[in-house]
């Protein structure tokens, strides 16, 4: 084993060390949680399917009832961060309840929940987007990416 | 200098006694391992306060008040030290804020018990005060929202890990005086094994309780049995595994009488994932645990070592690796 203290020798001990790591570090379940987000990421979607074909039913054309839909299921899943359970929905689900709306909601909804301790502005109003708005960002930034491919091809 | 042992230890001439302590405990932690033997139990982690920080200052400052009012009044106490794991020791400013007491504040991360309690041990013995109060605290949740992410955000842990424990723990040190004795200490050196992953807090501080481990076992010239237990501050499950290797490597097994606080905190079924971390892990073992055995003798000596991850939200987001350290400190019954 490389000495850990002193510069000589840092590195070959970091290394050596990083590898003793690697055969101890435990694995994530990754079966058990590809399966937990796939059921529960997919009950969300159908549930989301049932409120659409709940507003097409309705009479609304597919792009008038898209609005709806989604504001309903951010509703909910405000509703639910407020509650204190999506959190634990994400312990289990991961990426299951990260990736449909939902998961934005919460992520705009949990920040602006704790932060609003530091006032409206610069507690609530700033701090809301913490997580909310590198994805705003970039989801900006390849629209407009995919725009401008589709803008030269046509 | 003949209280200077080896390269990084030093004894003292005349040990000083810890003559009282304090404990209180989240639910999670009331409802834990260790749930009968804390003084006191939040029944909510707001406990009446309006935001976690000022929960978590609430407890520091009862946890102290509580530990000196056994067997004395704060206006005898010489000077409080204290810790805990937010920014600018956010905790022990607002808990010391109305003790009126000569206040030191002390950063080492989730080895601040241990190094609290070091740096009491020399004020007393070097003569500069006769009674000394410690103390530190950590808060699940504003520890999580301070380094990771919102408490309500729907995020996945990884199995590595580790909760932050809800609560505070003080103890009082008294030149002469009834109980157990601090009588040695080794400072440690920040350790960087390089490890970038701030999930893998408890294997990124075990190299600095190995390297703190080692040179007091070398400086004081004994071997791990001279202890009936050594506890590590918060290394979690993995970490504790990487010692026990780390020490086998030197050529010290410590296998037989090594515990580590941050698997004695929660039961397994509460799902901690690797164990619980936070400067209080360490604190309510000692204080709640390990010092009521020490005072009825059923443990005569044992090594606290108190380990820290010094690293900050700047430093991880700005890729540095995790510097470490660790203290050791040896009670004696």
């Amino acid at each position: 084993m490389p000495a850990s203290d002193g510069s000589e020798g840092q590195q070959e001990f970091q290394k050596w060390y990083q590898a003793q790591f690697n055969q101890v570090k435990p694995k994530p379940p990754i079966v058990k949680n590809a399966l937990w987000a796939f059921v529960v990421g997919g009950l969300i979607c159908t549930f989301g399917q049932v409120i659409l074909n709940y507003f097409l039913g309705l009479g609304l054309s597919m792009k008038e009832a898209a609005g709806p839909t989604s504001a309903v299921l951010i509703f909910l899943a405000a509703l639910f961060t407020g509650l204190g359970v999506y959190d634990e929905l994400g312990r289990y689900a991961g990426a299951g309840s990260i990736v449909p709306i939902t998961g934005f909601a919460n992520s705009i909804v949990a920040p602006a929940m704790e932060f609003k301790r530091e006032g409206y502005v610069f507690g609530l109003g700033a701090k809301m987007f913490v997580i909310a708005g590198p994805v705003i960002v970039y989801g900006l930034v390849t629209a407009f990416v995919i725009g401008l491919i589709y803008w030269l091809r046509h | 200098m003949d209280k200077k042992h080896g390269k990084q230890s030093i004894s003292f001439a005349a040990p000083p006694a810890m003559t009282a302590t304090a404990t209180v405990a989240g639910p999670m932690e009331g409802d834990g391992l260790l749930g009968g033997q804390f003084d006191r139990i939040l029944e909510d982690n707001l406990a009446g306060q309006d935001s976690w920080e000022k929960s978590e200052a609430a407890m520091l400052e009862w946890a102290i008040r509580t530990a000196v009012a056994r067997g004395g009044t704060l206006a005898d106490i010489d000077f409080i030290l204290a810790g805990d794991l937010l920014n600018q020791l956010m905790s022990a400013h607002f808990a010391v804020r109305g003790l009126g007491r000569p206040f030191l504040g002390l950063y080492g991360a989730c080895s601040t018990m241990a190094e609290s309690l070091l740096i009491g041990a020399i004020l007393i013995d070097g003569g500069f005060a006769s009674r000394v109060a410690v103390g530190v605290s950590s808060h699940h949740d504003a520890a999580e929202r301070q380094y990771r992410y919102p408490t309500e955000q729907g995020v996945q842990r990884p199995p590595l890990a580790q909760w932050t424990v809800t609560g505070a723990g003080s103890a009082v040190l008294t030149q002469g005086g009834a109980g157990p004795k601090v009588t040695a200490a080794t400072v440690g050196k920040v350790v960087d094994a390089g490890l970038k992953d701030v999930n893998a807090m408890g294997p990124a501080m075990a190299p600095a309780a190995a390297d703190t481990l080692w040179h007091h076992l070398q400086d004081f010239g004994r071997q791990p049995g001279y202890y009936d237990i050594i506890l590590t501050g918060d290394l979690g499950q993995i970490g504790k595994k990487l010692l026990i290797q780390l020490m086998q490597e030197k050529g010290v097994d410590i296998a037989a009488n090594y515990e580590d606080c941050g698997l004695m905190i929660y039961r397994d079924d509460q799902d901690p994932h690797a164990g619980a971390s936070g400067c209080a892990a360490s604190a309510l073992v000692l204080c709640a645990h390990a010092y009521p055995l020490l005072v009825i003798g059923r443990l005569k000596r044992i090594l606290l070592i108190g380990t820290g991850s010094l690293h900050s939200t700047t430093s991880y987001q700005q890729k540095e690796s995790i510097p470490c350290i660790a203290h050791a400190v040896a009670i004696e019954a």
